[in-house]
């Protein structure tokens, strides 16, 4: 097997793992870089989000009300002392975004501009029409291409940590235009490999969102936190799930039911605003949590729409009229009109709560360091507890930015205390990434397809582990994704080519999901109580006296795996109401 | 909704095995609403899980699934059944390595964009701590429809001139030095132009505008161009014909 030596090696490409890149060649032009990821740099997920990017801009704005912003939003389950870093450090970097060419909306005087969102107080999210995220992408990775010591290794599939004397100190990975494996030796590891949302059945979630970084530092040993905490997004179109961005109801986009009635003054985030005319902080901009939430209240009521895809409510934009749409919202209208046949401006579209983001991840702490000494992880594959047990919407854009950059900073750090590699140990723990490949390759015996056990995954995940959970549901989860885990070791591969595999490929990923779907469960199982993301129909309020902690969910190999918790970080703000009345309560 | 049995003839090509590529038929039940990166992917889900081809957002934004579909350069996942009543062809991006079945190499695309310099050069950097470069709407406007490239190669494998010649810079890595000409925040263009304004740049257009047509995001880059061969000879003009280079 080749080995490739780096200083640092970054697994993943989007926009977490791009601007640890940057960093660390800004910060340091002697360093080897590699990054490493399984598609194109453009290709990754970051590219489909929308709405926009929160930082602190504008006089009336201040990193207090962003901070209280984050933390209630997050229902008190965010670290505060990782919050008051965050919202600090983000509009530096979204200066740092407009330097490198960002194409952020103006106002008319040529600042950026910024638009409302869900949840926060104060107008601050930039933003670069609907597009941001692919804006936000591009842009970092056309800033990148000027620095030749960031060697890029695209289509690599990563597939193993190398851990020797307690340190993570590389990687192996299948470059998947020969399938030959390669082992990277490298002093410092960082993890940008997005979330996995893909082990739900509706999810606006590309195609390669299956946790394969979140499962690569849970198997060598680093816990992964608060993974019962997966958002559904509220406004999904209902049969692709593509997502139309909060800034639909941002821009006043209002959403209702079968009867025309406003429903969410019926669920704490009332009373009713005037049509056109969006208030922060309540009825349409509340958080994703209860949006999403509410809607399934109405469906038990039978208040939603009955449509071809399903149980719906509507989302109407016509009051925004053509210019505005076209202007603020044009991808939004495009989605619309060619997936479902809707036009925006001229009839409200019918849209579902659809599987978003993963706020639980690789448990890091506020500079991006894992446990485990020498992994770093930023992005949605991290729980750097800045979102709590529900995050805001412009939240996670920055997240990625603040967190990928620090991961950069913390890596440097590290590699200067760091002592020699032992090659030979690193070598032999590559040689079992090896062997687990061959072994696939050679297995013919077993009798478990991919797309059958994947299926069954998100079935069960839909089911039992969607918006509102109960013990029995989740204990029939916990089991069944245990016993598709041990079906998952009889799986066979159908194609046996060295050259880009994506029967291979679609094996590991599904392995990488079911790892991530048992951290999902036994937390959400064990956490009795309901907050944020997380709500049991069997217990219904919060609960801090046993649960204002965060779940650490350790792999066990084929057995079940342990939890543990860990405190919450609590600075200045004690637990209290989540406010979204628009201060009438 | 309504179902229909769609036929698609794929090409298929493994290196491992092949000499040359052949067309596999299918036939698979699909709904009426779906597009044709759906129709493959029930193939691989329900008929051949051999079958490869790159995908991930379904929704024409990260560029994965360009393909030829009857011919034509297209996204597979915004390329609608409905629009297709009979036999859909598929076939890998032309103009391209086939690396397997319907997975191309970018690899030339990918060394040209790096080429053209896409980020912002200055010669004054302003310090973060001083806040945002001021940029009025108008002056966004200018160079938007530029940055919406999502580098799906669909332009590549439309132009004839980068059919005929490969070392033509080509059209979407043109439109970006474009992009980056037309923002008031940068100021180089003139670095640029060592690339642009050549015969691998620019000049090697002869404006079919096939580019543009097959854009599923509309960048326009046939327009790019224009702008930049008009550009590039009034540099012409005020070097050579007036007095003191213009300046």
């Amino acid at each position: 097997m080749e080995t490739i030596q780096t200083d640092v090696a970054i697994i993943g490409a989007g926009g977490a793992g791009l601007r640890a890149a940057i960093a660390l060649a800004e910060t340091d032009p002697k360093l080897r870089i590699a990054l490493i990821s399984k598609v194109y740099p453009m290709r990754s997920h970051t590219c489909a989000a929308e709405g926009g990017a929160a930082g602190v801009i504008k006089p009336d704005d201040s990193f207090d009300i962003h901070f209280d912003d984050t933390v209630g939003g997050g229902d008190w389950l965010s670290d505060q002392d990782c919050v008051e870093y965050f919202v600090h450090e983000a509009p530096k970097e979204l200066l740092q975004l407009e330097h490198w060419g960002c194409p952020w909306n103006r106002e008319p005087d040529g600042s950026v501009a910024v638009r409302p969102f869900g949840g926060m107080k104060k107008k601050r999210t930039w933003f670069a029409a609907d597009k941001s995220g692919f804006h936000i992408l591009h842009t970092l990775f056309q800033t990148s291409l000027q620095f030749d010591s960031i060697k890029r290794y695209d289509e690599y599939f990563a597939l193993d940590l190398l851990v020797d004397a307690g340190r993570c100190q590389g990687l192996t990975a299948m470059d998947m235009r020969s399938g030959q494996l390669r082992q990277f030796h490298a002093r410092a590891v960082i993890i940008a490999g997005g979330g996995a949302g893909r082990m739900f059945p509706f999810t606006t979630n590309g195609a390669i969102k299956t946790g394969d970084g979140m499962a690569m530092a849970y198997r060598a040993g680093a816990p992964l936190k608060d993974m019962e905490f997966v958002q559904y997004h509220p406004t999904g179109l209902p049969n692709t799930g593509s997502l139309l961005t909060e800034a639909c109801r941002g821009e006043g986009g209002i959403l209702v039911n079968k009867h025309g009635r406003r429903y969410l003054q019926d669920y704490g985030m009332g009373p009713e605003t005037p049509v056109g005319q969006p208030q922060l902080k309540t009825m349409e901009l509340g958080p994703r949590d209860r949006v999403s939430q509410a809607y399934w209240h109405e469906l038990q009521k039978g208040n939603t729409v009955t449509t071809p895809w399903g149980e719906c409510v509507l989302l109407d934009m016509r009051h925004l009229g053509t210019k505005k749409i076209n202007e603020r919202l044009p991808l939004v209208r495009e989605l619309a009109e060619s997936y479902l046949g809707v036009d925006i401006v001229k009839d409200p579209v019918p849209i579902r709560p659809v599987v978003h983001y993963m706020m639980g991840g690789i448990s890091t702490n506020t500079q991006a360091a894992t446990p485990l000494p020498g992994l770093f992880a930023a992005g949605e594959c991290a729980c750097v507890s800045l979102n709590g047990a529900n995050r805001l919407g412009s939240n996670s854009l920055v997240e990625l930015l603040v967190f990928g950059r620090r991961a950069a900073l913390s890596a440097i750090e590290h590699i200067e205390k760091t002592p020699a590699a032992n090659t030979a140990a690193l070598e032999a723990c590559a040689d079992q990434t090896q062997q687990r490949i061959r072994a696939l390759f050679s297995r013919t015996a077993g009798t478990e397809s991919v797309a059958g056990l994947r299926k069954e995954m998100m079935t069960t995940m839909e089911e039992h582990a969607g918006i509102y959970r109960t013990e029995a549901g989740l204990q029939a989860a916990v089991a069944r994704i245990h016993e598709l885990r041990e079906r998952y070791r009889r799986v066979v591969l159908t194609d046996r080519t060295n050259v880009y595999n994506t029967d291979l490929f679609q094996t590991l990923e599904l392995g990488s999901m079911l790892d991530c779907a048992e951290a999902v469960t036994v937390g959400a199982l064990a956490r009795k109580e309901s907050r944020g993301a997380h709500q049991r129909l069997d217990f219904p309020e919060r609960d801090d006296k046993n649960f204002l902690r965060h779940t650490m969910v350790y792999h066990q190999g084929a057995d079940a795996p342990r939890i543990d918790y860990l405190d919450v970080v609590i600075t200045r703000s004690q637990p209290g109401i989540r406010d979204y009345s628009g201060g009438h309560q | 909704m309504k179902e229909r049995l769609i036929r698609l003839e794929v090409f298929r090509y493994n290196p491992d095995t092949d000499t040359e590529g052949h067309y596999q038929h299918y036939e698979v039940s699909c709904l009426e609403e779906w597009v044709v990166l759906d129709a493959l992917n029930k193939v691989k889900e329900t008929l051949d899980p051999t079958l490869n081809f790159r995908w991930s957002c379904h929704m024409a934004v990260c560029g994965s699934c360009g393909m030829m579909i009857n011919g034509e350069p297209r996204l597979a996942c915004h390329t609608f059944l409905r629009n297709y009543p009979g036999t859909i062809r598929v076939e890998p991006l032309v103009h391209f390595p086939v690396e397997r079945d319907l997975v191309t190499a970018p690899d030339d695309f990918m060394e040209k964009l790096k080429r053209v310099k896409p980020w912002i050069i200055r010669k004054d950097k302003q310090p973060i701590e001083q806040g945002e470069y001021r940029q009025t709407p108008k002056e966004l406007l200018r160079f938007r429809q530029y940055a919406m490239c999502i580098n799906c190669t669909l332009c590549y494998a439309a132009c004839p001139e980068y059919g005929l010649t490969r070392h033509f810079i080509g059209p979407a890595a043109l439109a970006l030095a474009h992009r980056y000409n037309q923002d008031s925040r940068d100021q180089g263009r003139d670095e640029r132009q060592e690339v642009v304004a050549t015969k691998e740049g620019v000049w090697e257009c002869t404006f079919v505008g096939a580019c543009s047509e097959v854009c599923p995001v509309h960048v326009d880059p046939a327009s790019a161009l224009q702008q930049m061969k008009i550009a590039s000879s009034f540099d012409w003009i005020k070097e050579h014909l007036l007095p003191g280079g213009g300046k």
